[in-house]
């Protein structure tokens, strides 16, 4: 075949030169970009790290290594009695516990429920699954603040008519916490353990079934096990949303029901105690190590 | 294969199954969703609580009283989204590239990491960095660059850099798994055929990992657009967003018809976001 002359439309060299120094800006920026980004997302972090050993309450001058704050916090002492009435150990601690409680019920729940649904949508056949299956994807979409806004508005109207037919005054408290994380969480457990399903083979079902396994013995002895992987990546997923929300607790949280998100807010927005890098610093170390050890757990489990 | 188990199994099969899932979410998501809808549309009662005759007053003042907000926070979230790509794609890319499968592993850690930290101390570390007394201010002090220290909190700039720095990895996932997939003798073809890196990567490359941005985008977008701890712990009264003005209906003696409207609005300036991203993504399937 006969290739056409090629006409260039402007001088040859100078477009080679053009092309050379996109290469070269590219290359730059394709390294460039990353470093910066890297930087970006580690220096707050790090420097909040550093200076939660500072010696002075400073985030920006370097008085010397101390481990006082940490100390305060473990000994229960605090610096300043101004401060003492927004920040005592006990507070964090229950703050913790309060976190830890709704995080369990609610991951344990919501990865029943949604493995559940995932089962039932895959393999089910039954009028409306598409509208549900809609209905699944809402609160992914939905901003949290809406979701916490209409759940106060619900739990409020509730508990009103509650009252009125009762007498009873119920306040929000675990319970509504618990019920609020369940309806986000269902949704994001139902999503990875379909992920799951739609990667499994299906002819190990019909193995099992042509083998003489009843819809009982094939769901625990194949289904199940296979899917596994992808009910703890979701109940994994449900523990760290559940642990982490802030917005949607705000609006749903009673008295004595704080949780460690709510407490951290609480002190941010008073006044901030100097133990406050100490304490995310703990922090940060706690979700490394649950990453980490889940991490570990995870390639294990893709091992045997 | 698939098609041959439903029609075998009976219809209504797995119903079941799915129920307690399907009554959790109308009961404690749609039915509030609903709620809030009414509530939107009544007026204001003793206390900030809803009450019966039907008005259209609180939409009226969002759209008034509250447009310059509204508008601020749909550019807020927008640059959000704008700059968390401009940051995210070439991480994202950068990552997929590497050869080594640890090598990704470790890059890709790297970017989550500080993402599975909490979002409130990940916010409380940026403000150590800006705040009036803090590291950055220190640092440019010593330098000797300024003599007073800069107000970097509590404006909206602020706002922005911390809804990117909180929202950033939600960007490079999804970017990531499109760009691994990637194909690179699609790029080969490109080059073969007379294309420079400009062409390669616009025509080919980034077409390619559309889907990735279109996510990603969807999923910066969304919360920034209902954001409001970032904008409440580092915005001042210069940048508060819709998120702000709804919490602060619900607080307090409040006014729960009004926080409803706005939330409402909020709602739907998300839905058109979604219709639109929906829309790009599959005229480019």
């Amino acid at each position: 075949m006969a290739a056409p002359p090629i006409q260039p439309r402007e001088p040859l060299q100078g477009r080679v030169k053009r092309d050379l120094a996109v290469r070269r800006i590219g290359r730059l920026g394709l390294w460039l970009t990353p470093v910066v980004t890297y930087f970006f997302l580690w220096a707050p972090i790090l420097v909040l790290i550093l200076f939660s050993f500072n010696d002075a309450e400073s985030v920006s001058v370097w008085r010397g290594f101390s481990t006082k704050w940490y100390e305060n916090i473990f000994r229960n002492t605090v610096s300043t009695d101004a401060i003492a009435t927004n920040f005592r150990t006990q507070l964090l601690i229950k703050a913790v516990s309060n976190s830890l409680i709704v995080a369990s019920f609610a991951t344990l729940i919501s990865t029943v429920i949604g493995t559940m649904f995932a089962l039932a949508v895959a393999r089910g056949n039954f009028p409306g699954r598409k509208l549900f299956d809609a209905l699944f994807y809402l609160p992914v979409v939905i901003p949290d603040i809406t979701q916490g806004v209409a759940l106060a508005v619900f739990f409020k109207i509730v508990f009103d008519y509650i009252q009125l037919w009762t007498g009873q005054r119920m306040v929000s408290g675990y319970g509504t916490i618990i019920i609020a994380h369940v309806a986000f969480n269902i949704s994001y457990v139902a999503i990875v353990v379909r992920a799951r399903l739609a990667t499994m083979d299906p002819t190990l079902e019909e193995a099992a079934r042509d083998l003489g396994a009843n819809h009982f013995q094939t769901f625990w002895r194949i289904t199940f096990p296979i899917l596994m992987p992808g009910i703890l990546a979701g109940a994994l997923l449900a523990l760290t949303l559940s642990l982490d929300d802030f917005v949607v607790t705000f609006f749903t949280s009673g008295v004595g029901t704080t949780t460690l998100p709510l407490f951290v807010y609480g002190m941010l927005k008073q006044r901030v105690p100097p133990e406050i890098n100490a304490i995310s610093t703990l922090m940060i170390t706690a979700s490394i190590l649950l990453v980490g050890l889940s991490l570990i757990l995870q390639q294990r489990g893709s091992r045997s | 294969m698939n098609r041959f188990r439903r029609t075998q199994a009976g219809r209504g099969r797995g119903f079941a199954l799915a129920f307690p899932g399907v009554f959790w979410l109308i009961v404690f998501f749609l039915l509030p969703l609903v709620f809030v809808a009414v509530a939107s549309f009544m007026s204001r009662g003793p206390g900030g609580v809803p009450v019966m005759p039907l008005t259209i007053d609180h939409y009226e003042r969002t759209f008034g009283v509250f447009a310059r907000v509204t508008w601020r926070t749909v550019r807020f979230a927008g640059l959000t989204t704008l700059y968390c790509l401009l940051l995210g794609y070439p991480l994202a890319f950068f990552i997929s590239r590497r050869l080594h499968p640890r090598t990704r592993l470790i890059l890709l850690f790297l970017v989550l990491l500080p993402f599975w930290t909490n979002f409130l101390v990940r916010t409380y570390a940026l403000i150590t960095i800006l705040q009036r007394e803090g590291f950055l201010n220190g640092i440019l002090e010593r330098l000797g660059l300024i003599q007073d220290p800069i107000q970097f909190l509590f404006t909206p700039s602020a706002v922005i850099l911390g809804l990117v720095y909180g929202y950033l990895p939600f960007m490079v996932l999804p970017i990531y798994a499109a760009a691994e997939r990637l194909d690179l003798r699609f790029v080969e073809a490109a080059y073969d055929l007379g294309a420079n890196d400009w062409n390669a990567f616009w025509r080919v490359v980034f077409p390619l990992t559309l889907p990735g941005v279109i996510a990603g985008s969807m999923l910066v977008f969304i919360p920034a657009i209902g954001a409001f701890v970032t904008p409440d712990l580092m915005g001042g009264t210069k940048g508060l967003m819709i998120g702000n003005l709804v919490q602060s209906q619900f607080r307090g003696r409040g006014n729960i018809p009004l926080g409803s409207a706005v939330s409402m609005v909020l709602l739907v300036i998300v839905f058109i976001g979604v219709l639109v991203y929906t829309r790009f993504g599959n005229r480019e399937d």
